[in-house]
């Protein structure tokens, strides 16, 4: 059991300073917000500094419902920086639109120690607390400005949403556990190897994967995705967009893989159907949109299908891929909503609209290029870091006979590309709008920084140790 | 030796005048590419002089590997040989004189460093061309030359009128491009290799094998010859594939001079000599080479006799000199082909600076019914030109002392008529005539230009500059010369200097004259022992040219009929224009009254612009319109990008509509699509 | 779920035989099985009740109906202690919270009926697939002769309900056991978050103050001139 609390560390780090700033909330206040958020990411940066440490050897916690491998690992420092970061975007938004309460770094730190449980679920019950811990939090945040009737929308729609999802998941669980036996990872894969599948197992393999799909927003469980990026605060937005798909990327891929592995056949079909259609969908309905957050919603959408076709491949090479991918994402992902937030009018009010970004180059010629870059790199033109992924995702999905998958996933890839182009033809070419206001933002400018020069060429030299670690990672898996 | 300096301090300094540009400023940029090719020219003259000598054998400097796949191998080498030698000196002397000279042409020009990294970009990629040791470089230098003069064609962009002449340029060159590519291949697939010299060893033992195509079996080395004889077409503007070259006068003067008189369509020439042992080994190539170039030599000069605008005539002269030079090697003539190319460099490259010379003092006005009695305003420039002229119209008496053409079209003329085949009898005939035109075309430029009395009055561009809004920029040179604006009224022409006060040219520009100067009348009494001479000529190119010395000696041995026809006809020529520009001037206009159609004819060309308008370039367009029209937007647009468009348009629609806000659609959506799955998967 | 499964089954009922006691051979089973199609009839019929009722309280009354009825399937079972369990927080205090909120909200019913009457057809068409494919599933289960019994964990009837319950939870399932604590402490946090706000204006007491209060502070003597003395 000792050993099993060690394993945990990073959780129990995360989830003792969500209580002592729970206390720090209760008696100091509102006036406290920003300590606190400073205090969280400590938390973060301790919790993901001893990632490492607790996994160098590996291990298995609590009987099996805990899994702290190399693959939890790359996860756990992925979504614990990705949450930091998306954090630290909250503090100076909310002062200015309403009140920065102190229950959001908590609400945060919970939600993050849900998500290190579904990288380290071993289990389909860790599975599923983690999830809804993950997801309660994200109610609440959607919602958490709640004085704007928007928010509040997107709040209930998205616990609604995903109250269903967590009742298919669950029913999915039912099914599999009635059917092989065993509610842990292991357990399922040994009963499918010796008795091969049932029709029972095979329904709840669709079912767990359309509770996870949602999470992930692949289509056709991604309807709430648009809504929900564009009513919530666009720091929580931020954070919707990288952190929790990367965790739900990352449960995903281990319930296919590692209680899976025997049916890949089976859930293969699926996924490569919500890849295909994700990528369409993703790149097709975001051509009309006018809102900047529906777009990236559209976008995240689209993205998700690319690294599903990584997962379509289900083989350790594909699953790097997923995960080098879910990297290269977060970080233009977080870039690019850094700038989002920096969309203010010269009142101060938030814009969120694409048409007031034109001439921005003009205007704003820093943000504009940092803007062209996350747009040209996520879209997967080749000398940014976008273009990365793409290739490995497709070059996994090649390695693994489906070549006409990589092959429809590029020409998909085409229209998506249109409106990455259509952002950066608004804000070179267009007369110009009326200015954003300018501010100084120190931590926002350094992170919009940061991703511009990681997915600039800059970023090749991360591809080496990027590469071996997700490769590392994957191997976990099989 | 410095071969890698020679060759690549012009690269070097282009690189920096062209990437540093406004940064590095007009006068460094100019600075850095005229001294580079300054120094390029100066180590290269050891190098002739070393071959010359003797002291220097030929060697082969690899560089660095290039390409290594299969039976392929092409090394980035440098060749230096007799004939390497020649083409370095022609090159970088002519090259750096230029250089020296657009310092005052176009010190008025808003793009200077541009310019100056074009000509050293050009220096660089012809001295590939000449110390190309397998045929795939000499197809990068060939290329390279192609894109430097595309881009100094088109220099002035704004100008219509020089986009399409550079258009015109590149695309007619692509023509001969292709079938020198087609050549290279052939020659690789027959012998398996693209060292040139490896190629002229094996090329002899090939002779009289066939190869078969469409179910025909021709001659090899008939078909490779002549493949490669077709990019030597495009390149040095034989008939056929010359329409370029007139046309590319609307580039800057300077660069008529250096690309489209001296050295870039010398290249033809000089690639036919260096493979002459495999020409040799077809008759049939060389027979047909000879025709081409005697064909060409009568074309141009005919054409030439009529022209107004002083650039085109000494572009039509080129053409015709250079028809000269294939003759010449169609015969066996191969010293004498390149001892004409090496005068001629000299020579032309005089008159066109002259030329460009005389049109800066005219507001450049270049056409030559507004010039007449410029002889004293601008003597230098006159004596200079006048220089030229003796050394095109081939002035000298047989064993004293002779301008530079004297020599080399002599020994062309004389070697036609020696070669014995009929071939050359009709090419000796064709040359004696057309000497003939080309003293009566010289001596005509020269009787408007600095004789008779001032035409300037009614010359727009020196009304324009008379008329206060003065703008001497460069780029309007040839700003009102469309093709036809020779066609302008003759009653338009009247006398009077119109208030002008032409004067001579800076002395940037008139250094260059006269070193060339020296060059036109020197350069023929000077070397025409080693290029031409039985014995000294075999020792001098030591096996870089199939170097006949029985030819050579049959030189000699002709008749002295026709060693004086050249004399006769050169007096001749004179006479005609003397006649009809000095002492009549009437003459000219009543020709033109008794002999409209002629007139009409050779100042249209031969109607070779309009016949392939209608042959080609109409049929071309219908056909361009057609997949545009028919095939791209009918077809694949619609299908393709529109369709992919209008598709994804319509679906954004159809996604919109299901996004409906409404928790309920949503939750419907996932059911549906859950119970899609699961019917998908019990299903199966 | 399958917590309550023994080793061995009923042949008829696919009952655990384990948990009859007291009865022998299969006589026990007709009372069993009775009970059970019984509350499983009830369980369905008010469930969709719940659905179809008009009025919503009535929907929240046959909704606690369907958990008593559970409550006894989940007797029928074994598992006495989430059966207790569903009676006291599912009717107890869920249910009884759910006709407070339906009571005391304006919800537009009939606005909610107008879209679910919109979606009836293509709704009961997917429930029918569903439904259909699921019994497609379960027919499989049967048909391949799957051993249910080998793969159920097996049950010591000598240990309580409750402390076997307690056992599993506080040593194998410690974790989730903690982690779920977090999703409540989510959940209280959320609430207060979403529904907590500090109201301006009001004067809460304070009693150590007004225990201090003395007559000097609250009171002053004033001598106000004729038509003075009313402060407005």
């Amino acid at each position: 059991m000792g050993y099993s609390l060690v394993l945990t560390l990073p959780e129990i780090i995360l989830s003792a300073s969500a209580i002592a700033l729970l206390m720090v909330a209760a008696f100091a206040g509102d006036k406290a917000a920003r300590l606190s958020t400073w205090l969280a990411v400590l938390a973060f940066i301790g919790a993901a500094l001893v990632v490492p440490g607790v996994t160098g050897p590996g291990g298995i916690a609590f009987n099996g419902l805990f899994v702290a491998d190399s693959f939890a690992a790359f996860a756990k420092i992925l979504i614990y920086v990705a949450a930091a970061i998306a954090m630290l975007s909250a503090m100076s938004w909310f002062a200015r639109d309403g009140v920065y309460r102190t229950e959001y770094p908590v609400l945060i730190l919970l939600s993050s120690v849900g998500m290190g449980m579904m990288a380290s679920a071993g289990d389909l019950i860790t599975l599923y607390v983690g999830l809804e811990l993950q997801s309660l939090a994200a109610y609440v945040l959607a919602s958490f400005q709640r004085k704007d009737s928007r928010s509040a929308e997107a709040g209930l729609k998205y616990f609604v949403l995903g109250a269903l999802a967590s009742g298919i998941l669950l029913y999915g669980v039912s099914l599999l556990y009635g059917f092989s036996g065993s509610t842990s990872f292991e357990g399922i894969a040994a009963a499918i190897a010796t008795d091969g599948i049932s029709t029972g197992e095979l329904f709840g393999i669709v079912f767990v994967l359309a509770g996870l799909a949602f999470k992930v927003s692949a289509v056709p469980f991604h309807m709430w995705t648009p809504d929900v990026y564009e009513g919530a605060p666009t720091p929580v937005t931020a954070f919707f967009a990288s952190a929790p798909k990367v965790a739900a990327m990352a449960l995903l891929t281990r319930v296919t893989i590692e209680a899976l592995g025997a049916a890949t056949f089976e859930w293969r079909q699926i996924v490569i159907f919500m890849a295909l259609a994700s990528t369409i969908l993703g790149g097709v309905a975001a051509i009309g949109q006018q809102n900047i957050k529906r777009l990236l919603a559209y976008s995240s959408i689209n993205n998700v299908g690319f690294a599903l076709i990584g997962l379509a491949a289900g083989t350790p090479e594909g699953v790097a891929s997923v995960l080098f991918y879910m990297t290269v994402y977060v970080v233009m992902t977080l870039g690019t909503f850094f700038v989002v937030l920096r969309m203010r009018d010269e009142a101060g009010q938030p814009v969120e609209t694409i048409v007031s970004l034109s001439g921005l180059s003009r205007t704003r010629p820093a943000l504009a290029a940092a803007m062209a870059m996350f747009m040209f790199s996520i879209a997967g033109i080749p000398p940014l870091m976008g273009f990365w992924p793409k290739f490995y995702v497709f070059e996994a999905a090649v390695a693994a006979n489906l070549t006409w998958l990589a092959a429809v996933g590029i020409a998909t890839s085409v229209i998506g590309a249109f409106y990455y182009l259509r952002i950066i033809k608004v804000m070179y070419f267009d007369d110009p709008a009326p200015a954003f206001e300018a501010r100084r933002d120190l931590v926002s400018s350094a992170v919009i920084l940061a991703a511009a020069l990681f997915v600039s060429p800059l970023g090749w030299f991360a591809l080496e140790p990027l590469g071996t670690a997700s490769l590392n990672a994957a191997g976990a898996l099989f | 030796m410095n071969i890698q300096l020679i060759v690549f301090l012009p690269l070097l300094a282009a690189a920096i005048a062209g990437l540093g540009n406004r940064a590095i400023g007009n006068t460094a940029a100019k600075a850095i590419t005229t001294g580079a090719l300054f120094v390029s020219c100066a180590l290269s003259w050891p190098v002739f002089l070393g071959f010359l000598s003797g002291g220097l054998q030929e060697q082969v400097v690899t560089v660095l590997p290039w390409l290594r796949s299969g039976d392929l191998v092409v090394d980035w080498s440098l060749r230096v040989d007799t004939l390497t030698a020649v083409m370095l000196i022609v090159v970088t002397t002519v090259s750096s004189l230029v250089h020296l000279y657009s310092w005052g042409y176009m010190a008025e020009d808003d793009s200077q460093p541009r310019f100056f990294a074009y000509l050293s970009l050009f220096t660089f990629a012809m001295l590939m061309l000449v110390t190309a040791d397998n045929l795939i470089q000499m197809f990068f230098g060939w290329e390279g030359v192609g894109l430097a003069s595309y881009l100094l064609i088109g220099f002035w962009y704004q100008k219509p009128s020089a986009n399409a002449a550079a258009i015109k340029a590149f695309v007619v060159n692509r023509v001969g491009d292709f079938g020198f590519s087609l050549g290279i291949f052939g020659t690789f697939l027959i012998f398996g290799t693209v060292s040139i010299p490896e190629i002229l060893a094996a090329a002899p033992g090939m002779t009289g094998s066939t190869i078969g195509f469409l179910g025909t079996r021709f001659d090899t080395m008939t078909v490779l010859c002549l493949l490669l004889f077709v990019g030597a077409m495009g390149k040095s503007a034989q008939l056929g594939l010359h329409t370029w070259l007139p046309d590319a006068m609307e580039g800057p003067t300077p660069v008529s001079a250096l690309i489209h008189a001296a050295t870039m369509v010398t290249a033809g020439v000089f690639m036919v000599c260096r493979l002459s042992p495999m020409f040799e080994t077809s008759d049939t190539a060389l027979t047909v080479v000879t025709f081409v170039g005697a064909a060409t030599a009568l074309f141009a000069a005919t054409v030439g006799t009529v022209q107004n605008d002083i650039k085109r005539v000494i572009a039509y002269s080129t053409c015709s000199q250079l028809g000269y030079m294939f003759f010449a090697a169609g015969v066996g003539a191969y010293g004498a082909a390149m001892f004409h190319l090496f005068t001629h460099a000299f020579f032309k490259a005089l008159l066109f600076l002259g030329a460009g010379s005389v049109i800066h003092a005219m507001h450049h006005e270049q056409d030559m019914r507004f010039y007449g009695g410029l002889r004293k305003s601008i003597p230098l420039t006159y004596w200079a030109m006048m220089a030229g002229t003796l050394a095109i119209t081939g002035v000298g008496v047989i064993g004293v002392f002779g301008f530079a053409g004297f020599y080399s079209k002599d020994a062309i003329i004389e070697g036609a008529f020696a070669a014995g085949t009929t071939a050359g009898g009709i090419a000796f005939f064709v040359g004696v005539f057309a000497a003939l035109l080309t003293s009566f075309y010289s001596w005509r430029l020269v009787f408007l230009t600095f004789f008779g009395k001032p035409r300037w009055a009614a010359s727009e561009h020196i009304q324009h500059a008379l008329h206060g809004d003065h703008h001497d920029h460069p780029s309007d040179e040839d700003a009102g010369h469309d093709p036809h604006g020779h066609e302008a009224p003759a009653h338009a022409i009247k006398e009077g200097t119109g208030g002008h006060h032409p004067h001579e040219s800076p002395w940037p520009m008139l250094v260059p004259l006269i070193v060339l100067t020296i060059g036109a009348i020197f350069a023929g009494f000077v070397f025409h022992g080693p290029f031409l001479e039985p014995g000294e000529g075999t020792a001098f190119w030591a096996g870089s040219i199939a170097f006949d010395e029985h030819l050579m000696h049959a030189i000699h041995e002709v008749p002295l009929w026709v060693k004086l026809s050249p004399a006769a006809v050169m007096i001749l020529g004179f006479l005609i224009a003397f006649a009809a520009y000095i002492r009549d001037t009437s003459i000219p206009d009543r020709f033109v009254g008794q002999f409209g159609v002629l007139y009409k004819f050779l100042l249209n060309k031969w109607y070779f612009d309009e016949l392939y308008n209608l042959l080609f370039v109409r049929p071309a367009f219908w056909f361009g319109r057609l997949f545009w029209k028919k095939g791209d937007e009918a077809t694949i647009d619609r299908f393709g990008p529109n369709g992919v468009a209008a598709v994804a348009v319509a679906g954004n629609r159809l996604f919109t509509r299901l996004q409906s806000g409404y928790l309920y659609s949503y939750a419907f959506v996932m059911l549906i699509g859950l119970a899609a799955a699961t019917t998908w998967v019990m299903a199966r | 779920m399958g917590a309550g499964l023994g080793r061995e089954h009923c042949r008829r009922c696919a009952l655990p035989l384990s948990r009859q006691p007291n009865l022998k051979g299969h006589d026990r089973n007709v009372i069993q099985t009775f009970t059970f199609y019984l509350f499983a009839t009830i369980v369905i019929a008010s469930g969709a009740l719940t659905i179809l009722s008009r009025n919503p309280v009535h929907s929240v009354l046959w909704l606690i109906l369907a958990f008593f009825n559970a409550a006894g399937l989940m007797l029928i079972l074994g598992a006495e202690f989430i059966a207790m369990l569903l009676v006291i927080v599912y009717v107890g205090a869920v249910a009884v919270l759910f006709l407070f909120v339906v009571m005391m909200l304006d919800v537009d019913f009939a606005e909610m009926r107008a879209g679910f009457a919109r979606y009836a057809g293509f709704g009961a068409l997917m429930a029918v697939v569903l439904l259909a494919e699921m019994i497609f599933a379960v027919a499989a289960w049967n048909a391949g002769g799957v051993s249910v019994a080998s793969k159920a964990a097996p049950v010591d009837p000598s240990v309580p309900n409750i402390e076997a319950l307690g056992t599993v939870l506080f040593t194998r399932y410690l974790y989730i056991f903690e982690a779920a604590g977090l999703v409540l402490l989510v959940a209280m946090i959320g609430a207060i978050v979403l529904t907590h706000r500090t109201r301006s204006g009001l004067r809460p007491q304070n009693p150590s103050e007004q225990n201090r209060r003395r007559p000097e502070e609250a009171t002053r003597n004033m001598n106000p001139g004729i038509g003075q003395g009313v402060e407005l």
